[in-house]
């Protein structure tokens, strides 16, 4: 009797001692898990310069935080600021070109010079707020809600995508929904397309609005342990006010110059555009070093379709050191309804001048230096230069710019 | 026309590349569990990237949907 008392005693000595060893630990781990939960920031900011056009200072921060076991709310704050000149679409002449401003003063363009509209100067504010919750043990959602603002257009959005995996996490299904409402209200009015520029313009409104909606769907792979892949599909559909305001077309007459009336004509794009990209991307890690490869398809209704390229190597230096070489190669074809100039008694219903709808390639080159610290903060640094060479019956000039960009992640 | 190449390279790589997609054990993630092997390791570098392209190109989508609309003069 005496010896099963002994030998409760003991029992409850070690219920007890394992009760005190478990509660240790599970705080312990709780602590852990706090300790590692902490805030994650992201910072960084871009310098953006394009030779004799615009420049734009972009500081963005993103701060993400662990309320759950896997469930994340995070937020980010972008602040956009642009100066400069921008490619108005009229055609360089052999005399020089005066202009009207959106507001009603006027600028000029020398002779044999491509005409910029130098009164480009905006500051855009876009935040995002993002919920990361699993919604069970292989299926995990992120929603997210967007708004941006600056002096003439404001952006609304909300996303969705759900993940599944499965085949033991090596498979993963994705799809995504976004849908944005924007609003434009371009300054002096939204001018009637194809009518002429002028200070008394006439316009269809200051308030104008665009919806633009995304689906996407997507399937991610481990190939092997050093190999992963993924390849979406997304379909888009923007519906509404989709032409640039401030784009003009030159008229020229039968002799091929500008025409004695109305030389400039305010552009004009379809109200809807149906969009559709394929995606397909490797990561691949040799012994330490990782490659990362790209390849995207895109084609709409508008009559344009592109390829873009995209390679970066991550050489490791060793010590957490890292440099990655950057090869972007994009090439597009341009809109059923760019024109380099229009023909005066032959006005098309849309017409567009602007070099983004126009065929081109893109082409960027850079370098990224890294280090990743001890602590688990990571600094880098990036310059990359942009060429933009036009092609077709686009005669206008090379666009080239430079990007540096400074990041800095850290836990705190 | 190059349309239909692509479809057709898209599906022979899948239907070439299918057999071998075994997957890897729970164990075997080391490699795949590092920062460099994300799809995407650098969401900020992605955020300024399609930025720039979505201004200066004419093209968009593909990696992700979303992110938020600008005059992009």
């Amino acid at each position: 009797m005496q010896l099963k008392k002994s030998n409760k005693s003991k029992q409850k000595f070690i219920k007890n001692a394992l009760s005190i060893a478990t509660s240790t630990m599970l705080a312990s781990i709780s602590h852990t898990v706090m300790a590692e939960s902490d805030w994650e920031v992201d910072s960084a900011v871009l310098f953006y310069s394009e030779t004799d056009r615009v420049s734009v200072i972009e500081p963005v921060v993103s701060v993400r935080k662990e309320i759950s076991d896997d469930e994340f709310l995070g937020m980010r704050v972008v602040v956009d600021s642009l100066t400069g000149s921008s490619a108005n679409g009229a055609i360089s002449t052999s005399s020089a070109q005066t202009f009207t401003t959106p507001s009603g003063s006027s600028y000029t363009a020398a002779a044999n010079e491509t005409p910029l509209d130098p009164s480009f100067h905006d500051t855009r504010v876009a935040l995002n707020g993002s919920w990361e919750k699993p919604l069970s043990k292989t299926i995990k959602g992120i929603f997210s809600v967007n708004a941006s603002s600056e002096y003439d257009y404001d952006s609304y959005g909300v996303v969705a995508n759900i993940s599944w995996d499965f085949n033991n996490r090596n498979t993963t299904l994705l799809t995504g929904l976004s849908y944005n409402i924007d609003s434009v209200n371009p300054v002096g009015g939204a001018p009637t397309g194809l009518n002429a520029m002028s200070a008394s313009k006439t316009t269809q409104g200051s308030n104008l609005d665009k919806t633009v909606t995304d689906i996407l769907l997507g399937v991610t792979q481990v190939i092997s342990r050093d190999t992963l892949m993924q390849f979406n599909y997304s379909y888009g559909m923007d519906d509404g006010y989709l032409t640039d305001p401030y784009k003009i077309l030159s008229v020229l007459d039968s002799g091929g110059n500008l025409r004695g009336t109305d030389p400039y004509l305010y552009e004009k794009r379809p109200t809807t555009r149906a969009r559709n990209a394929l995606y397909w991307k490797v990561a691949h890690q040799f012994t330490d070093d990782v490659l990362h490869f790209s390849y995207r398809y895109y084609w709409d209704d508008w009559g344009l379709d592109s390829n873009t390229l995209d390679v970066r190597y991550r050489y490791e230096l060793g010590g957490g050191h890292y440099i990655q070489p950057h090869l972007r190669y994009y090439q597009q074809n341009k809109v059923d309804f760019y024109h380099y100039n229009l023909t005066d008694g032959s006005i098309p219903t849309y017409a567009s001048a602007d070099y983004r709808l126009s065929e081109m390639t893109t082409t960027t080159f850079g370098i990224k230096y890294g280090i990743e610290m001890d602590n688990g903060h990571e600094f880098s640094t990036r310059l990359e230069t942009m060429n933009q060479s036009m092609g077709g019956d686009n005669k206008g000039p090379d666009v080239d710019a430079l990007i540096l960009q400074l990041s800095y992640s850290f836990d705190f | 026309m190059k349309k239909t190449i692509f479809i057709n390279i898209l599906l022979l790589l899948s239907l070439t590349s299918g057999c071998s997609f075994t997957g890897v054990k729970p164990w075997e993630r080391d490699l795949l569990a590092q920062q460099k092997m994300q799809l995407d390791t650098h969401p900020l570098d992605s955020y300024l990237d399609d930025h720039i392209y979505y201004s200066k190109e004419n093209s968009s989508g593909g990696q992700g949907v979303g992110g938020g609309g600008c005059g992009c003069n």
